[in-house]
This record gives C-alpha cells, sequence and structure tokens, in this order.
C-alpha cells in the first residue's frame, strides 16, 4: 500500500472517529433544540421524534409570561457585567504589581496568593456565607458580586503574561516621567489585550453558569440568577418541557456567542489553564 | 510639577544610578500596595479568613441561632464514626474512578484525530468544547430528560439495539453512573483541547524519524506521543481528580443524591449540614476533610510522578 492511501485511510477513520465523538456531543442540544419546538404533548410521544406537528414557536414568546425569566437574565447581566468588570481590573493591576514593581515581601505574597488555588472552593463557602449574613448582604446579589471580584488565578494568569513585557518598557516609561500606574495603564494594558480576553472569557463563563454561589446566598426568587431560576423552574413545571427546554435554549445563548466569536481566544484560555504548573 | 520630575528622574538616570536604585525601591513599594489595595482586601476578606475561620469552626458546634460552643476534635470523632460520611466519600471515590480514566482516554483518543490537518477541524473542535460552556443546570435539564426510563432518548437509542435500559437515575445501582457519563460528556472537549495543545508541543521531527525506521501509526503512538505527552497526561489526571472529588452541580440538580444515598457526595453532605440541617461545625469538618483527601492525593500523585521521572 502507497504512503498516500494509508494516509486517506487514516483521515476516512479520523472523521469516524471524530463524528461519532461530534454526534454525541451535540444530540443533546439538537434534542433540546427540537423539544423546545414541540407542543407539550409532543414531548411524550414514544419513540422519541426530531420535530412535533408543528414548529411551536409560542414556546419562546411564553417564557416570559409563565416564568420571571426576564428578571433572572437581567440579574444574571449585572452580576456577570460587575465580576468581569472588577475580577479583571483588580487581577490585571495587581498581577503587574507582582511582575514588575519591586518591594518587600512580594514573593512570599505571591506565593500565598498560589497556595490558596489549590484550595476548593468549599473550604471557604460556609464561613463566607456567614460574613455575608453579618453584612446583611445575604440575599442581595452583593453576596454573588463581592467574593468573586477578586481571583487568585486571574491573578496569576495576569502576573504570568505581565512578566513576559520586557523591563526595559518599563523602564524606558518610568525616565518619562510615569509613575508606576500610569505606566501600568497606559504602556502595559494595552499590550495585554489578548490575555484580558481570555480572562474575560473564562470569568464571565463562570459567572454565568455558577449555580452553587447563587444557591447558598439566595432565598429571595426575584434576586435568583438565570442557573438558579431555570433550576427552580425545573422543579415548579416539571411537565412543562418545551417551555423550559426554550429557557434553557435562551440561557446558553450568551455563552454560546460569545464562544463562536472569539473560539481561538477561548481554546488559548484553556491552553493556559494548562500550563498552569 | 509633571515637567520638575521628568527632569529629576533624567538627572537620576545619568547621574547617579545607584542612589535611584535605591529611591526606586522606596518608590515602588508605596505605589505597590497602592495598586494592590483592592486584590489584597478581597484577597484577605473572602479567601484568607474564611479558609482559617472555617478551620477554628470545625473545633465547634455551631447552628446559627445559638452561640457557637468549643467541642474539641468532637466533630472529627463523630465524622469517623458517622457512616454516610464513609458512604459519600465512597461514592466520591467511585465517580472519581468512574470518570477519569475513560474521559482521559476519549479526551487523548480525540485530540489525537484532531492533531492533524483535516477537514472541519474548527467544526469537531468546537463541538466537543461546547458541553464545557454550557450551564450545567441546562446540561442537568436536558440530560434529566434524556435518561427518562419511558420517554428519553437514551432507552430509546439503546432499544434500537435490542438493550432494555435500565432506569438510570431513578435506580440506585446506575444513579451514580448515570451521573458519571453526564460527567465524562461534560469535560471531555476541555481536556481534549489542553491534550491538543501538549500535542502541537511535540516536534514533527520525532515522527519523521520514526517514518524513516519503519514505525507504523500504532508504534508512533506507544513510543513517542504517550512519552512525550506524559506531563500533559499528569496535569490533566490530577487537574481531572480534583474537580471529580468536588462534584456537586449534577448531583444537587439531578438526583439529589438518592435515590437514598445512592448518589451523595462529599460537597452533597457539606451542603446539607451546612445550609438544611444548620450543622456548621460540622460542614467545616467535612469541608476540611475533603481539602485533606485532595491534598493527600495531590501529594501522592506528585510523588509518584517524581519516582517515575527518576526512574525513567
Amino acid at each position: 500500500m502507497s504512503n498516500k492511501r494509508i494516509l486517506i485511510l487514516n483521515k476516512s477513520i479520523a472523521h469516524v472517529v471524530l463524528l461519532i465523538g461530534a454526534f454525541t456531543m451535540l444530540v443533546p442540544f439538537i434534542w433540546m433544540l427540537s423539544s423546545s419546538l414541540k407542543g407539550l404533548g409532543e414531548v411524550f410521544v414514544f419513540p422519541p421524534k426530531l420535530f412535533g406537528e408543528r414548529l411551536v414557536w409560542e414556546n419562546y414568546t411564553q417564557i416570559s409570561s409563565r416564568f420571571n425569566f426576564l428578571q433572572y437574565f437581567m440579574n444574571s447581566v449585572k452580576v456577570s457585567a460587575w465580576v468581569v468588570f472588577f475580577q479583571v481590573m483588580t487581577s490585571a493591576t495587581a498581577g503587574y504589581v507582582f511582575a514588575k514593581l519591586n518591594f518587600p515581601g512580594r514573593d512570599k505574597l505571591f506565593l500565598l496568593y498560589l497556595g490558596t488555588m489549590m484550595i476548593p472552593f468549599h473550604v471557604t463557602v460556609i464561613t463566607n456565607y456567614l460574613q455575608m449574613s453579618f453584612y446583611g448582604l445575604v440575599n442581595t446579589l452583593w453576596s454573588l458580586m463581592l467574593p468573586a471580584s477578586v481571583s487568585a488565578f486571574g491573578t496569576f494568569l495576569m502576573r504570568q503574561f505581565f512578566i513576559t513585557v520586557p523591563n526595559e518598557l518599563v523602564e524606558a516609561a518610568k525616565i518619562d516621567g510615569c509613575n508606576p500606574f500610569r505606566t501600568f495603564f497606559m504602556i502595559a494594558l494595552p499590550l495585554a489585550k489578548s490575555t484580558i480576553a481570555t480572562l474575560c472569557i473564562f470569568c464571565f463563563m463562570g459567572v454565568w453558569n455558577d449555580y452553587f454561589s447563587p444557591l447558598i446566598y439566595i432565598n429571595d426568587s426575584r434576586k435568583y440568577t438565570l442557573p438558579l431560576g431555570l433550576a427552580s423552574m425545573k422543579g415548579m413545571y416539571s411537565t412543562d418541557w418545551p417551555v423550559l427546554m426554550a429557557s434553557s435554549v435562551i440561557a446558553v445563548l450568551p455563552v454560546l456567542v460569545a464562544f463562536l466569536l472569539a473560539q481561538d481566544a477561548f481554546v488559548k484560555g484553556v491552553m493556559m489553564s494548562g500550563l498552569k504548573d | 510639577m509633571n515637567g520638575s520630575a521628568i527632569s529629576i528622574s533624567n538627572i537620576e538616570a545619568h547621574v547617579a544610578p545607584k542612589e535611584k536604585r535605591k529611591g526606586k525601591l522606596k518608590d515602588d513599594t508605596a505605589w505597590a500596595w497602592v495598586m494592590l489595595l483592592p486584590n489584597v482586601v478581597g484577597f484577605f476578606l473572602f479567601m484568607l479568613v474564611p479558609v482559617v475561620a472555617t478551620f477554628v469552626l470545625s473545633f465547634m458546634k455551631y447552628d446559627m441561632l445559638t452561640k457557637p460552643k468549643f467541642v474539641g476534635l468532637g466533630n472529627y470523632i463523630t465524622m469517623f464514626s458517622d457512616p454516610i460520611v464513609w458512604e459519600v466519600t465512597k461514592n466520591t471515590a467511585l465517580y472519581t474512578i468512574l470518570t477519569v480514566p475513560v474521559g482521559m482516554c476519549i479526551s487523548l483518543l480525540l485530540a489525537v484525530m484532531l492533531d492533524q490537518k483535516i477537514a472541519f477541524r474548527r467544526f469537531y473542535r468546537a463541538a466537543f468544547f461546547l458541553p464545557s460552556i454550557t450551564s450545567m443546570v441546562v446540561v442537568a435539564i436536558v440530560w434529566q430528560w434524556i435518561y427518562n426510563p419511558e420517554f428519553g432518548i437514551m432507552n430509546y437509542f439503546l432499544s434500537l439495539f435490542g438493550i432494555q435500559g435500565p432506569k438510570w437515575l431513578l435506580d440506585s445501582r446506575t444513579s451514580l453512573v448515570s451521573l458519571a457519563i453526564v460527567g465524562i460528556w461534560k469535560s471531555a472537549g476541555y481536556n481534549m483541547i489542553i491534550f491538543l495543545s501538549g500535542l502541537q508541543g511535540i516536534s514533527t521531527s520525532y515522527y519523521e524519524a520514526a517514518k524513516l525506521d519503519g514505525a507504523g501509526l500504532w508504534q508512533q503512538f506507544r513510543y513517542i506521543t504517550l512519552p512525550l505527552l506524559k506531563p500533559t497526561t499528569f496535569f490533566i489526571f490530577v487537574m481531572a481528580v480534583i474537580s471529580s472529588f468536588q462534584v456537586f452541580d449534577q448531583v444537587m440538580l439531578m438526583t439529589e443524591g438518592g435515590p437514598g444515598r445512592s448518589s451523595s457526595v462529599l460537597v452533597h453532605y457539606l451542603y446539607q449540614n451546612a445550609f438544611q440541617y444548620f450543622k456548621l461545625g460540622y460542614a467545616c469538618a467535612i469541608a476540611y476533610l475533603l481539602f485533606f483527601i485532595i491534598m493527600g492525593i495531590t501529594i501522592f500523585n506528585m510523588r509518584m510522578e517524581k519516582n517515575m521521572r527518576d526512574n525513567y
């Protein structure tokens, strides 16, 4: 067999494997989409069909009248916007300080940040809850926004980038009279665009999808974020699957759009998290 | 003001480099702390304080209504004689054993297939990655429906092969396996991408040399890819074990630990103790149990890896 034929054979085997993989990954999404367009009775048809009698677009228009969906959505937008902005700002600033400024105790402090990255989230969540309840912030969106405004991982990620910025650049800015903050803000930050994009995406994905924190901090259904809202709909209206599926589709959309727009930044981010040690 | 600062720093740069370095250190310290402040305050309040407070609280009895009472090692002693703790730890370990090896094999297979010039590469990559970016709540809603014993497509699919499917989430014998399948499905794409970055780090010259020596595809995989990929594999393994020991969302959403305790895991029991039974001290002790298990496994893994490297 010639080399070329081996190659073609390989590729077709690869395509078969990859197609099976892609099919398995996508079927639940296809199923979600198709169920979201079915009538209430049609989801209970067995054997299951991909489409019902007709496409029931009303499932989508009914979402906001049946559930408090819009409120959940807006809460999620608010929390995500806050957390992404502040987490990126605090991470970038501190990352720059750890990378480019000299001060006593710097490396020890940074080591402390690194050390906490190994600690499971659940070790801090109980006493963070008590702290929030002490401040009177339980059951407010602040309890979701404040603790997430700082991230050891984000700080680490940004420091790893700023380390690669040449010292000469920082020195030159200083000689031109820039104070460290201006140097950071005017010189270093614009260079960090792609790392910041990566951090934004990761941070957004984490907050937008977060289920555990709202589950603990929020009781009042008007303060629910989307994941908690969806989970509660699941309990309340377990029979109205099409509308629930339609809500799920809408809930996935923002992250999906972000992903499709910035697939390469996503992939790069995952690769960077893989280079953590 | 600004102009004079420029001229002074210019003079310093030329005239007195030593003086300048000394001054710089002082300046930097003030600026550094000003710039660090928001981050450090948050880190201190929401990370360091809770870590210590949880440890302290694990030696107390506390129900949020009455004052905390010091009980010494009481919570830890209760924990070791609590059969539920043993059961959820066993379930957590079982979940890890079910998800990590299978999941890693699938991720590696997909990564190797994608690590070549192949049509629709971006499509495949996006498709595999899609579950990783989807909220676990949505995943749970859809998979609960897929697993439905009467109307779900899972059992319909199996019936095409003449297999009578189990009751999945509703049967205590299959509930944990069902959750593990969802776990594998959700994280396969993420690990695949890390594998892919590892594969791309392997120089093609190795493969070319092997081909010249007449090595087949399997041999290339076995003697070049696998050994050179070891650091990546190790990294994914450690991270996957750590995250599967912290599994919670799908448990809470799809089975609430049931039927019975058949799919209850450590974090789920921690959650119940803290926020349903209001035994906060006990929950803190469980949190530290989780922490020490994860630390133990990670240290063990690193030792193993070091030994393997030394003997290589």
